[in-house]
């Protein structure tokens, strides 16, 4: 590995992240090609639909991937991802609304319809510039980096961590979902942003554009993987291992913990906002139930299910896990809660190293070198 | 039709022989004082009324109340006064005023309506007030006169200050004296005003307003240093109100956070069930009150003992099928201890009902307890803060002075030492558990009185428990109530200025700054335990 100084390339000679990135992109040429030139009523068609559907399924693992990142390999179990989350996905929310127009129901050609409904007369300052795509998109890793930014420094900086960590994260995603209730926030309250027209003036309802859209969050997939990869490969992921295993250790041999905490919690929650804006498009819709704590700790469950500190076991883990609820709220909705709290139970005490532990027991091929330790050995 | 009515008056006159010898009707002082009403020309018709009113017959009230109904009738052939029950149809339903019979049914024309004027009626009102005021209960005497504010007029001040004189409660005496003074106040009365600026009733306030409004300058200044100096009694009183609020829901969230900060706090297992353990003390007490119909008390009571025993025994069960194999890794805990939060609530969803039940509040818990005109306290937070009080005190009693606190103490501090002196360290965990489990099903039942009773009542309690209890310091007992109390009052104290959601998401914050603050809360424990 040392052979290669620069970085960001070192991960392409990893063998795990080849193999993801092949098998990623194989996917992605098949779901296309079975869209495109399969008669709609051939078996293997893949409907639009479904072309929306797995589009869906890579934003969760791209936020699976976020999560794992900072709880794998930074020992920081955040139940308050799914606010990150949300942030992206409600600035690539207004800047959807601001696309609409005067197409709305009520054709104000500045206001989106909720607020001629709450009788505002003006646009409020933090909705300025939402008009523009790049202004949005640079909001898009902004907002939720910010957060990440204050609330990190403030926590690592007086050594919150475990549990504590965890719940006070829980409590910052619950107060942000109460806020974004509220009708004065100007984020839509209940109903959130919807109805979306356009996006970079390409209409969201066609197939091509889903088709698109379904794409290019493959490829934010695959960027976020080898970022993730990258960071964890570097000296400064060795780092954040260390802090993991033995925060105190690695305090006590000059590093600055906090530093490398908040670096990789920002980019991590970067990465969550990336995935937000991707998802927002694509489903149709964003409201503050995002921000509900249920959904973050969900987020948790499949890194767990798929194995902790892999990147490709979240990535894995999002999808069944995804993929089972859309069965299951299909067939009999009322089994899923029982189902999905029947998996946090026998992942954690009987599949403690997730589906990527079975893997790697199968084939004992490569020495992985960040094998997790168990934080609890020294806690 | 003529055949008819004389077969009425037979029956009437039969039954007023019968029931009623004529002797006893011709002695009772009633009859005379009804037919002087009935008969007197309209200047009479005051007198006539005082003239009821002074006797201090107890039956006097539903005589003017029937009078001022329009159901007070003189029988034109007899000339007897009588009560129309039922005035629809031709005949009419009428019963004997002196004995309260019924006197079956008689033609409308027969019956001479007992004519009311507006202006007596209008006076009526205070009459009747005045009738209150002489009755034999103090309470039933102040109520009246608390009735009468405002309402005094010219005609009522004589006999007020007549009863003023009589009076002994003093409760009363101050009723009567604020009454006659918001009257005195309109009539330009200085002093009155002195009298009123003790009153917080809303009708002083009325008056005084009135006044400082009104054309006399010195009336209108005295009037305004009056309601200046109510203004600041309804502060201190709207503040002592905040205050009972604030201390119900700190209450309430230190008996939601209580057994938490037993499971979570001394034993340091993260249990995100644990709301769900508050929510089936609250559906035991619903089970109790489906099993016990109609005695909702006794249901409540029996409930106590009964919710704890369920959550225990939940908790029992979490204890031994999981969290035993999850020792040392929290944050796995908090996943499988989550896990089974949704699959309780889910429970409850298909077993029960998705729908919220409601819990019946016994009489003896509900109402209020009225302090002044501007400060009531409802009765079932009163009983739940001081239950609330009562489950801190003995589990604080269990925790320092019987065995089972010691050997906790032990194994927290120490488990390896504890074991090697010979505690069983895996029924001390069961032990803690089941007594923290059970503390929440203590929580649901009083919750039951507040809240609604559904499968998410336990959701919206499980992040605040925590809250408390990491505000409070993990470990620390008091350090619960203390942060419990006073989170519930800082939260009622924000809640008029910035609406209730606001005012939780400011706590909210607020917590998560004070524990990057001081990260081990309010109490922090010290010594060894600290670094366990």
């Amino acid at each position: 590995m040392a052979s290669s100084q620069n970085w960001l390339l070192r991960p392409f000679q990893e063998r795990s992240t080849q193999l993801f990135l092949g098998v990623l992109f194989t996917a992605l040429v098949v779901v296309t090609f079975l869209h495109l030139f399969m008669p709609q009523d051939s078996a293997l068609h893949v409907s639009a639909y479904t072309v929306t559907l797995l589009g869906k399924y890579l934003c969760y693992a791209l936020l699976a991937v976020a999560v794992d990142l900072v709880w794998g390999y930074l020992g920081i179990l955040s139940l308050g991802h799914g606010a990150f989350f949300a942030l992206g996905g409600y600035a690539m929310g207004m800047y959807l609304m601001r696309q609409i127009g005067d197409r709305g129901t009520y054709g104000d050609p500045v206001l989106p319809d909720f607020m001629v409904f709450l009788n505002w007369d003006s646009l409020p300052w933090y909705w300025q510039g939402f008009d523009m795509a790049w202004f949005a998109f640079i909001m898009v890793l902004l907002a939720p980096g910010l957060l990440a930014l204050v609330f990190g420094f403030l926590a690592f900086r007086s050594r919150v961590t475990g549990v504590y960590l965890s719940i006070i994260t829980q409590a910052l995603t619950f107060a942000l979902m109460l806020a974004f209730f509220r009708n004065e926030m100007g984020f839509g309250g209940n109903n959130g942003l919807t109805d979306f027209r356009d996006i970079l003036g390409f209409n969201l309802r066609t197939d091509a554009t889903r088709l698109g859209l379904f794409i290019a969050t493959g490829i934010a997939l695959a960027i976020g993987y080898v970022i993730c990869r990258a960071i964890v490969a570097s000296k400064l992921g060795r780092v954040s291992i260390a802090c993991r295993d033995a925060e105190a250790r690695t305090r006590f041999l000059g590093y600055r913990v906090e530093r490398v905490q908040l670096f990789v919690f920002v980019v991590s929650a970067m990465l969550a906002g990336v995935a937000g804006a991707l998802y927002v498009p694509q489903v149709g819709i964003i409201n503050p139930s995002e921000f509900s704590p249920l959904f973050s700790i969900e987020i948790v469950v499949w890194v767990a299910l798929g194995g902790r500190a892999t990147l490709y076991g979240a990535v894995i883990g999002a999808i069944l896990v995804n993929y089972a609820k859309t069965v299951f709220t299909g067939v009999m909705p009322d089994a899923w809660l029982f189902a999905l709290g029947g998996l946090f139970v026998l992942v954690t005490v009987f599949l403690p190293k997730g589906i990527a532990g079975l893997l790697q027991k199968r084939h004992k091929t490569k020495p992985d070198d960040d094998t997790p330790t168990r934080q609890e050995a020294t806690a | 039709m003529g055949i008819l009515r004389s077969l009425t008056l037979l029956l009437i006159a039969l039954a007023s022989a019968l029931s009623l010898p004529a002797t006893a009707q011709e002695d009772d002082p009633g009859t005379a004082l009804l037919t002087n009403l009935a008969e007197a020309p309209n200047s009479k018709v005051e007198e006539a009324l005082n003239a009821i009113v002074s006797s201090g017959d107890p039956r006097a009230r539903g005589w003017l109340e029937a009078y001022g109904n329009n159901r007070l009738s003189q029988v034109k052939n007899t000339g007897q006064v009588v009560v129309v029950l039922n005035n629809r149809g031709r005949d009419w339903k009428i019963a004997n005023p002196l004995t309260g019979e019924n006197m079956g049914e008689m033609s409308r024309r027969e019956l001479d309506r007992v004519a009311i004027n507006n202006a007596i009626r209008g006076q009526l009102g205070g009459i009747l007030a005045m009738l209150d005021l002489n009755a034999p209960d103090p309470d039933v005497r102040e109520a009246s006169a608390q009735d009468m504010m405002g309402k005094v007029d010219a005609l009522l001040v004589e006999p007020l200050e007549a009863r003023l004189e009589l009076e002994e409660s003093a409760k009363v005496r101050n009723r009567i004296e604020e009454a006659l003074a918001i009257y005195r106040v309109g009539e330009g009365d200085l002093d009155a005003v002195e009298v009123l600026a003790g009153s917080l009733h809303p009708r002083a306030r009325a008056s005084l307003n009135v006044a400082v409004r009104g054309d006399d300058p010195a009336l209108a200044a005295k009037a305004k240093q009056a309601l200046s100096t109510i203004e600041q009694k309804l502060k201190l009183n709207r503040a002592a109100e905040t205050l009972y609020f604030g201390l119900s829901l700190g209450s309430v969230l230190v008996l939601a956070a209580i057994g938490l900060a037993i499971t979570f706090g001394v034993m340091g297992v993260i249990n995100m069930a644990h709301g769900e353990l508050i929510m089936l003390g609250a559906y035991t007490t619903w089970g109790m009150q489906q099993l016990l119909p109609g005695q909702p008390g006794l249901a409540l009571i029996l409930s106590i003992p009964a919710g704890f025993m369920v959550a225990a025994t939940a908790g029992i069960i979490i204890e031994r099928s999981v969290i035993q194999y999850l020792k040392g890794r929290p944050l796995e805990t908090l996943l499988a201890t989550f896990g089974i939060s949704l699959i309780l609530q889910q429970l409850v969803r298909t077993v029960i009902s998705p729908q919220n039940r409601t819990v019946v509040t016994p009489e003896w818990m509900s109402g209020s307890l009225v302090i002044n005109d501007a400060l009531s306290l409802t009765l079932n937070r009163m009983y739940v803060l001081g239950f609330a009080l009562v489950v801190f005190a003995a589990l604080m009693l269990i925790m320092r002075r019987t065995r089972l606190g010691l050997e906790v103490r032990a194994v927290t501090q120490n488990r390896n030492m504890a074991r090697s002196m010979g505690i069983r360290a895996t029924r001390v965990d069961i032990m803690t558990f089941a007594l923290g489990s059970g503390v929440a099903g203590l929580a649901g039942v009083a919750l039951s009185q507040l809240t609604n009773v559904g499968p998410n009542l336990g959701q919206n309690y499980i992040i605040d428990s925590f809250m408390v209890v990491v505000f409070g310091g993990v470990g620390n007992l008091w350090g619960t109530l203390i942060a419990g109390l006073s989170l519930g009052t800082i939260n009622q104290l924000l809640e008029p200025w910035a609406g209730a959601v606001l005012a939780k998401i400011i706590v909210l914050v607020f917590i998560i700054l004070f524990i990057q603050k001081r990260p081990m809360g309010l109490f922090p424990q010290k010594g060894r335990a600290a670094e366990g």
